[in-house]
């Protein structure tokens, strides 16, 4: 198969898998990413071991916000936290305002780029996972499409943008295409990945009972093949995340990324600065909700 | 006696990455209905491709392989196998493991109740039917190979098809599963071909013992038949002067005239 593996074993499907096969991930190298929910406490649970887990990130936080805060004491055209986080205030306490196309609240933002990922995301997912299924279990195919993939899967995501807006004429399209176009590859490599390992023994059971090819599809090819199939689609929704915010910039409407260079140009770095915290903070949280799927669906290993 | 299993002329090579791999040369076995056959050797002698064979997982490069008169040409339900890492599904309970196989050979002609009720049956019989909603990794190795055992045996198959099933497990689950084992074939009056490396294993459990060579191009070196009668008792075999006789027999074939070769090709 293609020569970048994105498979975190099963069981430790946390940040640094992801923070290698994406090392631009903000959420991921950001401190924010540290903390991990606490263990649930045993009785007489170890207050020491606690506070080792919590104070590092929070002194992490604290450490930027001090260095920020030290270069931006004599700056004038560099918000310092404080500055920005009393923007923050005032930005968040009206969300949803509307005064037409050019000037909407963050809460809008959020949610058309939200949208809009969510229909590249999910158009990706109807087209990679039976793809990746179909490469996973036929060799011609495999040998077929290998090329292909390993080609078109390093092409930055904004070298498609020009061809959705040819293609669909349109900016919004387009933005979702750039999307689409750009999170399907992981999808199609690790559910095909996830199909190639699929335990031979397991195989040979369907062999021995002669089970139906549905059978084998749904009780035993899509169970052994979810793990890894999550994980491409936890990898899928962060490059989306990423794809969008930049597809935004050029193509405009509402949405976070479009936000972003509009501010640029009010030349309101405060508000530049809330975005990106708010896009990390968004990423973290779509890559949160996925590895609690991921793990309510992976089984013990035998 | 008829002839359950043929085995005929059969000769395994593979295509490896280094070039052809001679597996088996030359197997001519017959096994009889309601007959208990044990394959032993070396590792690396073939026994585990010479069951494959009868499976029908792997066909022959040349020869033929009948079961009940029939060429042995894919793996099927009447040639249930019982693996030797027990391969239950992980995501399934034992139950459905088990059921997965029943609704299989039985699904067409009986009803829901029906199958339910002979995935108990099995289950039961192989003392396992107090843990039918867990799943495979809330039990332990013996637990699981028993499941896998129950799994064949649900299909009511023709043959039953061992492959090292035990080898896995420690010393004295091992001696209750093989006990167990015994008992369960003298009530279903199965036919058994059981791959093993044990020789102890073989001696207890088996009819006739058919004793590999060493690979490559390894083909069956002798058979052994053992004759002591059944129901057989461990504890009192183990002073039965015929037992000691038979063992020493198979220790003679495998350490004396097949001493294993160390560097052969696996």
């Amino acid at each position: 198969m293609v020569s970048a593996v994105f498979h975190s074993p099963r069981g430790h499907m946390t940040a640094p898998a992801v923070a290698v096969a994406l090392p631009a991930t903000p959420a991921t190298t950001s401190p924010l990413a540290a903390p991990r929910p606490a263990e649930p406490a045993p009785p007489g649970y170890d207050w020491k071991e606690l506070a080792l887990k919590v104070f590092p990130p929070i002194a992490g936080i604290a450490l930027l916000i001090g260095i920020w805060a030290l270069l931006t004491i004599k700056s004038t055209t560099f918000p310092s936290p404080a500055e920005t986080f009393v923007e923050a205030v005032k930005v968040f306490s009206d969300p949803f305002y509307s005064k037409g196309p050019n000037d909407q609240g963050i809460g809008w933002n959020i949610l058309f780029s939200l949208e809009r990922v969510a229909m590249g995301f999910g158009m990706a997912a109807l087209v990679g996972i039976p793809m990746g299924f179909m490469i996973g279990r036929f060799t011609v195919l495999n040998r077929m499409v290998s090329p292909l993939i390993s080609l078109l899967r390093p092409v930055s995501p904004l070298a498609w943008l020009p061809i959705g807006l040819l293609v669909f004429k349109a900016a919004n399209p387009a933005a979702i295409w750039t999307i689409f176009i750009c999170s399907i590859w992981p999808m199609i490599i690790n559910t095909a990945v996830g199909v190639q390992r699929v335990p031979a023994d397991y195989l040979n059971v369907a062999k021995v009972l002669n089970l139906s090819e549905w059978k084998v599809i749904t009780k035993i090819l899509f169970p052994a093949v979810l793990p890894y199939m999550l994980t491409g689609v936890r990898l899928s929704v962060g490059t989306a995340w990423l794809v969008i915010v930049a597809a935004e910039m050029l193509t405009g409407g509402v949405g976070i990324g479009f936000w972003v260079w509009d501010e640029w140009n009010n030349l309101n770095v405060k508000h530049i600065l809330i975005a990106i915290l708010v896009i990390g903070l968004v990423g973290l949280l779509l890559e949160w909700a996925l590895i609690s799927i991921a793990k309510r669906f992976t089984y013990d290993e035998v | 006696m008829n002839n359950f299993i043929e085995v005929q002329n059969a000769e395994m090579v593979f295509q490896t990455k280094k070039g052809r791999f001679h597996a088996l040369r030359d197997i001519n076995l017959t096994v009889a209905k309601g007959e208990f056959v044990t394959l032993i050797g070396h590792s690396g002698c073939g026994k585990s491709t010479l069951m494959n064979l009868i499976a029908g997982l792997t066909l022959p490069t040349s020869g033929m392989l009948l079961c009940d008169n029939r060429e042995i040409a894919a793996p099927g339900p009447e040639r249930a196998v019982v693996f030797q890492n027990h391969s239950l599904l992980p995501w399934l309970t034992c139950f459905e493991n088990v059921h997965l196989a029943v609704e299989r050979v039985f699904g067409a002609k009986e009803c829901k109740a029906q199958l339910a009720a002979r995935t108990r049956t099995a289950l039961e019989l192989v003392g396992m039917g107090h843990a039918i909603t867990k799943r495979p990794h809330e039990i332990s190795g013996g637990m699981k190979q028993r499941v896998g055992i129950a799994r064949a045996l649900a299909m009511e198959p023709k043959v039953l098809l061992l492959d090292e099933p035990f080898g896995a497990l420690d010393a004295l689950t091992r001696a209750h599963l093989q006990d167990e084992l015994l008992k369960i074939v003298a009530r279903t009056k199965s036919t058994v071909v059981m791959v093993t490396h044990d020789v102890d294993e073989a001696v207890l459990l088996s009819d006739r013992i058919v004793m590999m060579t060493n690979g490559p191009a390894a083909t069956i070196g002798e058979i052994l038949t053992i004759d002591l009668e059944r129901p057989r008792n461990r504890v009192a075999l183990a002073e039965d002067p015929r037992y000691t006789h038979f063992r020493k027999g198979v220790l003679d074939f495998l350490y004396t005239r097949h001493g294993h070769v160390e560097k052969q090709v696996a």
